[in-house]
């Protein structure tokens, strides 16, 4: 499989980050190289294979549903680019 | 008093609760060989002067006491992927901005309940991708070893190269760093240091900056195999606060070291002799054996078969998952924003364009194109499938050696540029690191001898999942054998 130029404007768009026209090429050639080589894992003979999570076996932990941790606002707030009023602010997404 | 900054660690606490030096005494030490040298190795992109004097001096008032914990009074550097309370905290990406966590990670918070002090935060690749910090937006550090008759820098690896650099060129008595694909093994291979990835799930994630979450994993960068033992065994535990940590008793690991390996079955996996191999590392690697036999142990060769398997892989695994990780840089939370022509969209767009450097673009368009719709099977759900045989292939192995010996990097420490602009040139480095992440087993760093050049190799140990004790009790036995005690020449 190997991608092209509107590929990598379709992805670009998908991971929302911004490029320019002139860089698709290129980065379509740095995607390709990296892709070709990837394709050896076709070799692998995977069928009947679980795909795998974890070396050691455990169960997942669950908690009681209750709050655990809350009420600092200010802190959630405290790295925003731009606040008012105890939220953050953002572009106008609603005419 | 001999040079406190040249002190082991472990040197260092016995001397601290012996009440030889002070901890502000350390710590002054330490702060001053960084004032003198950082602007040279760039080691550090944050010093907390003010902080550590003030931890250490609350460090001298419990070791007066003769109370204290495991590390009370011992000067440390973090790597900048550890969120810390009050402290700028960027991953050393841009589009962290100014990112000042009101929150500590659980790894520094357990090295901060054992009494250490903080120096700083330390260099690293943007988001720990990388293999040589070319891509921290603070310019990479220096490694402090250079070729004989040579002034050209060479890197100290990727990505926990500051860790790498600090450890080696004495700014610190021990760093954290996390391991990825290899990110503390190579960089200490790199650098003549120990360094230890162990187990996932022995420490909590919790707060450390995010890359490839079913990968990454904290260990230390330390001078010694008992000094990576007693730094690993503080920053391990279990945590409510990461569900993937484990919930088991840490084991005193530092107690384990000088425990002879006579008995112990070594497995030299054939798969790691691989083309192009410089024929230094394989010396290493026989001569690493031969130390092991003559230690009492048993070779025993064993076979990993889809090792080749290794590296696409992980870079299907990784990549996706950081695609994943990394869609919260939005510029609305937190970090640097760019409004680009006003809507929402375009804000997004152009912040994560302007903040993300070239690697980590790139890898984000990989991750995107791998689990975009219609190619999730046939790229990351066929790579978890690889780890399987990959995971399988050392439970096979396993059955016949306690141990696996390998060398830790297919060359020693190059410098910047040598390495062309192939990414996947450079994805080559972690080819023998980046099972164990995979696998999720421990693996342990250590510097075995030097090239012809005068730089530093490293062998490495993977142990059993869980069995870090097998990893620290090998690496010991190949520590007392080498006897490496070479030192970088003092240029910087």
């Amino acid at each position: 499989m190997s991608v092209d130029k509107n590929t990598v404007r379709k992805v670009a768009r998908l991971a929302r980050i911004a490029m320019p026209e002139e860089r698709l090429e290129p980065m379509a050639k740095e995607l390709n190289g990296i892709l070709a080589w990837i394709e050896q894992l076709n070799e692998v003979d995977v069928d009947g294979v679980e795909p795998m999570t974890t070396p050691v076996e455990m169960k997942l932990p669950l908690r009681e549903d209750v709050v655990s941790d809350g009420n600092i606002r200010d802190q959630v707030l405290a790295n925003a680019p731009r606040t008012e009023e105890g939220f953050f602010v953002v572009p106008k997404v609603v005419e | 008093m001999t040079n406190l900054t040249q002190l082991s660690l472990s040197d260092a606490v016995d001397g601290l609760k012996a009440k030889t030096f002070s901890s502000q005494e350390i710590t002054q030490a330490f702060l001053k060989q960084i004032e003198a040298s950082n602007d040279t190795l760039n080691a550090y992109v944050v010093v907390t002067g003010d902080k550590a004097m003030d931890m250490a001096k609350a460090s001298d008032a419990k070791l007066a006491k003769g109370q204290g914990g495991k590390l009370e009074g011992a000067p440390l550097g973090i790597k900048d992927l550890f969120s810390t309370k009050g402290v700028r905290t960027t991953a050393c990406s841009n589009i962290l901005g100014e990112f000042t966590p009101t929150y500590e990670s659980t790894v520094t918070q357990n090295l901060w309940d054992e009494g250490s002090v903080m120096l700083g935060k330390l260099n690293m690749d943007e988001f720990a991708m990388g293999s040589d910090n070319g891509t921290s937006r603070f310019g990479p550090p220096t490694n402090p070893w250079r070729r004989e008759n040579s002034n050209a820098k060479l890197t100290s690896g990727g990505s926990s190269g500051g860790s790498a650099t600090a450890v080696a060129a004495d700014l610190c008595l021990a760093a954290t760093a996390s391991d990825t694909g290899g990110s503390i093994r190579q960089p200490a291979a790199f650098t003549g240091i120990v360094g230890i990835k162990p187990t996932y799930g022995r420490a909590s994630r919790y707060g450390m900056v995010a890359f490839a979450s079913s990968l990454d994993q904290a260990g230390p960068l330390a001078k010694t195999v008992k000094d990576a033992a007693l730094m690993l065994e503080v920053m391990c535990s279990g945590d409510k606060k990461d569900s993937t940590s484990l919930h088991l008793p840490v084991p005193e690991w530092s107690k384990s070291i000088g425990k002879s390996i006579k008995g112990m079955r070594i497995g030299v996996p054939k798969e790691y002799r691989v083309d192009g191999m410089p024929e230094e590392i394989e010396k290493l690697w026989q001569q690493g054996i031969a130390w092991m036999k003559a230690a009492g142990a048993t070779i025993v060769d064993v076979s990993l078969p889809h090792t080749k398997y290794a590296l696409p892989a992980y870079y299907i695994v990784a990549p996706a998952e950081a695609s994943s990780n990394l869609a919260r840089y939005d510029g609305i939370r937190y970090g640097a924003r760019q409004s680009g022509d006003g809507s929402l969209t375009s804000t997004y767009e152009t912040t994560r364009a302007k903040g993300f450097g070239a690697e980590v673009q790139r890898r984000l368009l990989i991750g995107t194109y791998v689990l975009s719709a219609g190619y999730y099977d046939a790229y990351y759900l066929r790579a978890q499938k690889v780890r399987t045989k990959i995971l399988n292939d050392f439970e096979e192995a396993f059955k016949q050696c306690d141990a696996l010996l390998t060398p830790a990097t297919p060359s020693a420490a190059f410098g910047y540029g040598e390495k062309g602009d192939d990414p996947v040139a450079m994805y080559l480095n972690d080819i023998f690191t980046v099972t164990a992440n995979l696998a999720g087993l421990p693996a342990l760093a250590l510097p075995a001898g030097l090239d012809a050049q005068g730089l530093p190799l490293g062998l490495q140990v993977i142990g059993k999942a869980l069995d870090e004790e097998s990893c620290f009790r090998v690496a010991a036995a190949i520590e007392d054998a080498a006897a490496f005690k070479a030192r970088p020449a003092k240029w910087w």
